[in-house]
C-alpha cells in the first residue's frame, strides 16, 4: 500500500506513482513568503533571471516577523514587501493580518491533496491538512517562484501513532514535547512523518497544525496527518475548497510503514522542555517550584484560538501572580477576533495579560519585549534555542498554554492538572 | 594534493557558519568555518580538498551560508553516510557538490583525516593515494549533477532561460 507521503509527490510529479529514494520534480499548487525571507531575498535573484512569479494566484505573501516594524531598517523591508506585491500582482497578500502558518490555512489555502512550499522552517504545519508542505531557503524560493518547480527526493515515511486519548490539560502540544524528548531533534532525518492513531482523530484543526508544525523540530521534512471529516469540515468553514477526489488521500499507511513508533496519549502527562533545546522535555512536574518571571502565549505553535482558549480556562477567575508578567500575541487577527467576541481575551486580560501584537515577535527575538538578559520565560513556543527569544543569557523553557497559565497563576512551575483537579 | 578532512562529531550548521559571524561578508565568515571543532581548517584547506563527515552532517538551521562557505574555501565535496534534509538541499542548490556514503565504505581504512586523495566529480569516485583504492559514492541523478556544474541553481537556471529565449531579441 502506497504512503500519504508518495501518493502526494506522485501526484505533484505528474507520475502513476513514486518509490522511495526517487529524485523527482514537483509541480508547486502554492508558494507561501514572508516579510523576513521573502521579497527581499528573492526579488535580486527573480531580477537576475529576468522573471516574474510563475503564477500570481499561487503565491501567498504575509507579513509577520517584522511587525510591528519599529526601526527604519524593517519599515524598508516592509515597504519593499509591499512594493514588490503591487508590481508582481499578488493577489493573496496578508499585511499584518497574523503569523503566516495560522493564515495561510484559516483563509482557505491548504485542502487535501495538495503540494506546497513555504521560506519558513514551520511550514510542514500544512501537513495537518492532508497536504505535502515543507520549508525551503531564499535560493530555492527564487527557483519556485520562477519556475513553479521544484526536485524532492522521495523520502520514507515513519509512522508515529498514538493510541487511546489524551486526559484533561493534556495537549498536542505535550504530545510534540513527549516525542522531542523521546526521539530528539534530529529524530525524523528529513523523512515524512506521519501521525495516526485515536488520539490524533480526536484533535481539532489547530491542536493538529501544532504536531504538523513541530515536525521541523523533529528533523522531518514533512508532518502529515491523513485528512479526515475534521478536516473537512475545517476547509469548508474557511471557505477553501475540497477537490472532489480528496478521500483518496485518506491514507493512514499502518501497514505499509517499516519505521513505526507507537505513544500512548492516556499515560501522556502535561510537559514542559527546558532550556536550550526541546529534547530536553519532561513530565511537567519534574519541574515543580522552577521559578519564572515571563509567561508567554504566542507563536505559530502556541497562541492559535483553541491555545487563547485553553488559557482562558485556566485563567478565568484568577490572576497571575506577582513577580510574573503574563505576555500573549494572539497568533492571527481572526482568532483574536473570535477570542474578543466570545469573552476569552477579557477573561486573559481580567487575569493581569498584555497583549502584544498579531505576529512573531518574541518567538523570533524581536521587538520591544524581548527577553532581557537573565530573564526566564516559560513559553507556548516551539523552539528554546540559546538567545533566540532575546538576550543570549535569556532562557526558554516550552510547554502547552495550560501549563503556561497555571504556572503563572501559581507562581512557579506546576503541572495545570494541580490546579485545576488537585 | 588534495587532502580529506575528517570529522566524527556532529557538525552543524552553526559550526560551519557561527552566528556570530552572520551578519559578515561571506570572505569574512568563511575564515570561521569549523573553528570550534578545528581552528586551523579555514587557514589549512586547499582547493579540491574532500570532507568526510558524521552522520546527520549540517544539522541545524536553515541558514544557506552553511554550504556556501564550503564552496568559497574550496572545498570540492562533502561526503557523509547521511546528511540533514534542508543542509542537502542548500548545498545542491548553492553548488556544493554531496555524496552519501555506505556505512562500511565510511569505515575504510584508507579514509584518515590527512589522506591524500583525488578526487573526481564525473565518476562520483575518490581515489586514495596511499593505497590506490578507488571508492564510488553514490552518483546524483543527472539533472542535479547539471546543476552543480552550472554552479548552483540559480546560474543553472539563467542558462536555462537563455537557451530558451531566442537569439538576438
Ligand atoms: S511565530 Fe515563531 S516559529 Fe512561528 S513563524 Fe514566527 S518566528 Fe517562526
Amino acid at each position: 500500500m502506497e504512503t500519504l507521503a508518495r501518493k502526494l509527490i506522485a501526484k505533484a510529479s505528474g507520475q502513476s506513482s513514486v518509490a522511495v529514494g526517487d529524485v523527482v520534480v514537483c509541480k508547486v499548487d502554492l508558494a507561501m513568503i514572508h516579510d523576513s525571507g521573502g521579497p527581499r531575498r528573492v526579488k535580486p535573484m527573480l531580477e537576475r533571471l529576468g522573471r516574474n512569479v510563475w503564477d500570481r494566484h499561487r503565491v501567498v505573501v504575509v507579513t509577520d516577523h517584522y511587525v510591528p516594524a519599529d526601526t527604519n531598517e524593517t519599515r524598508a523591508i516592509q515597504a519593499l514587501t509591499r512594493q514588490w506585491v503591487v508590481d508582481e500582482g499578488i493577489d493573496n497578500f496578508y499585511d499584518e493580518q497574523g503569523i503566516c502558518h495560522v493564515v495561510l490555512p484559516e483563509r482557505g489555502h491548504l485542502v487535501p491533496g495538495m503540494f506546497c512550499v513555504g521560506g519558513d522552517s514551520h511550514s510542514p504545519t500544512g501537513g495537518a491538512f492532508g497536504a505535502y508542505m515543507f520549508g525551503i531557503g531564499a535560493t530555492e524560493m527564487a527557483g519556485v517562484l520562477a519556475t513553479g518547480e521544484i526536485w524532492l527526493r522521495v523520502p520514507e515515511t515513519i509512522l508515529i501513532q498514538w493510541t487511546n486519548h489524551l486526559g484533561r490539560f493534556v495537549t498536542a502540544k505535550d504530545m510534540m514535547l513527549a516525542m522531542c524528548g523521546e526521539i530528539g531533534m534530529g529524530g525524523g532525518r528529513y523523512q515524512a512523518i506521519q501521525y495516526a492513531g485515536s488520539a490524533i482523530q480526536d484533535l481539532p484543526m489547530q491542536e493538529r497544525m501544532t504536531l504538523s508544525n513541530m515536525a521541523a523540530e523533529l528533523g522531518a521534512q514533512a508532518g502529515l496527518i491523513a485528512p479526515d471529516d475534521v478536516t473537512a469540515a475545517y476547509v469548508r468553514a474557511v471557505g477553501g475548497t475540497l477537490a472532489e477526489d480528496w478521500e483518496d488521500y485518506r491514507i493512514e499507511a499502518v501497514d505499509s510503514v517499516r519505521d513505526h513508533l507507537t505513544f500512548d496519549a492516556a499515560t501522556l502527562s502535561p510537559q514542559i522542555a527546558a532550556p536550550h533545546s526541546p529534547a530536553n522535555a519532561d513530565d511537567a512536574g519534574v519541574f515543580r517550584h522552577t521559578a519564572f518571571n515571563v509567561a508567554y502565549i504566542g507563536a505559530c505553535t502556541g497562541a492559535k484560538y483553541v491555545d487563547l482558549a485553553a488559557a482562558a480556562s485556566v485563567l478565568k477567575g484568577r490572576h497571575v501572580a506577582n513577580g510574573i508578567t503574563l505576555k500573549v500575541a494572539p497568533a492571527s487577527l481572526k482568532d483574536q477576533n473570535r477570542a474578543e467576541a466570545d469573552g476569552t481575551m477579557s477573561i486573559l486580560e481580567e487575569a493581569g495579560a498584555r497583549f502584544l501584537a498579531n505576529s512573531c515577535g518574541i518567538c523570533a527575538g524581536y521587538g520591544d519585549d524581548r527577553l532581557a538578559e537573565d530573564e526566564v520565560c516559560l513559553s507556548s513556543t516551539a523552539r528554546n534555542f540559546k538567545g533566540r527569544m532575546g538576550a543570549p543569557g535569556s532562557k526558554v523553557y516550552l510547554a502547552s498554554p495550560y501549563t503556561v497559565a497555571a504556572s503563572a497563576v501559581a507562581g512557579e512551575m506546576i503541572d495545570p492538572r494541580e490546579m485545576m483537579e488537585g | 594534493m588534495a587532502r580529506l578532512w575528517r570529522f566524527d562529531e556532529i557538525v552543524d550548521t552553526d559550526v560551519l557558519a557561527p552566528g556570530a559571524y552572520m551578519k559578515a561578508p561571506l570572505t569574512e565568515l568563511a575564515t570561521h568555518c569549523l573553528e570550534a571543532v578545528r581552528p586551523e581548517f579555514a587557514g589549512q584547506v586547499g582547493v579540491g580538498d574532500v570532507i568526510l563527515g558524521a552522520p546527520n552532517f549540517g544539522v541545524g538551521s536553515s541558514r544557506e551560508q552553511a554550504a556556501e562557505v564550503l564552496r568559497h574555501l574550496g572545498v570540492a565535496a562533502v561526503i557523509a553516510s547521511s546528511f540533514a534534509g534542508i543542509f542537502y538541499r542548500n548545498a545542491i542548490n548553492l553548488g556544493l557538490p554531496v555524496f552519501t556514503l555506505s556505512d562500511d565504505l565510511y569505515d575504510h581504512p584508507g579514509l584518515v583525516d590527512g589522506a591524500e586523495l583525488a578526487f573526481d566529480f564525473d565518476t562520483a569516485s575518490i581515489r586514495l593515494a596511499a593505497s590506490g583504492d578507488v571508492i564510488k559514492l553514490e552518483r546524483l541523478p543527472d539533472f542535479l549533477r547539471d546543476m552543480i556544474l552550472d554552479g548552483g541553481l540559480i546560474p543553472h537556471l539563467e542558462k536555462r532561460f537563455q537557451a530558451a529565449t531566442p537569439a538576438g531579441g
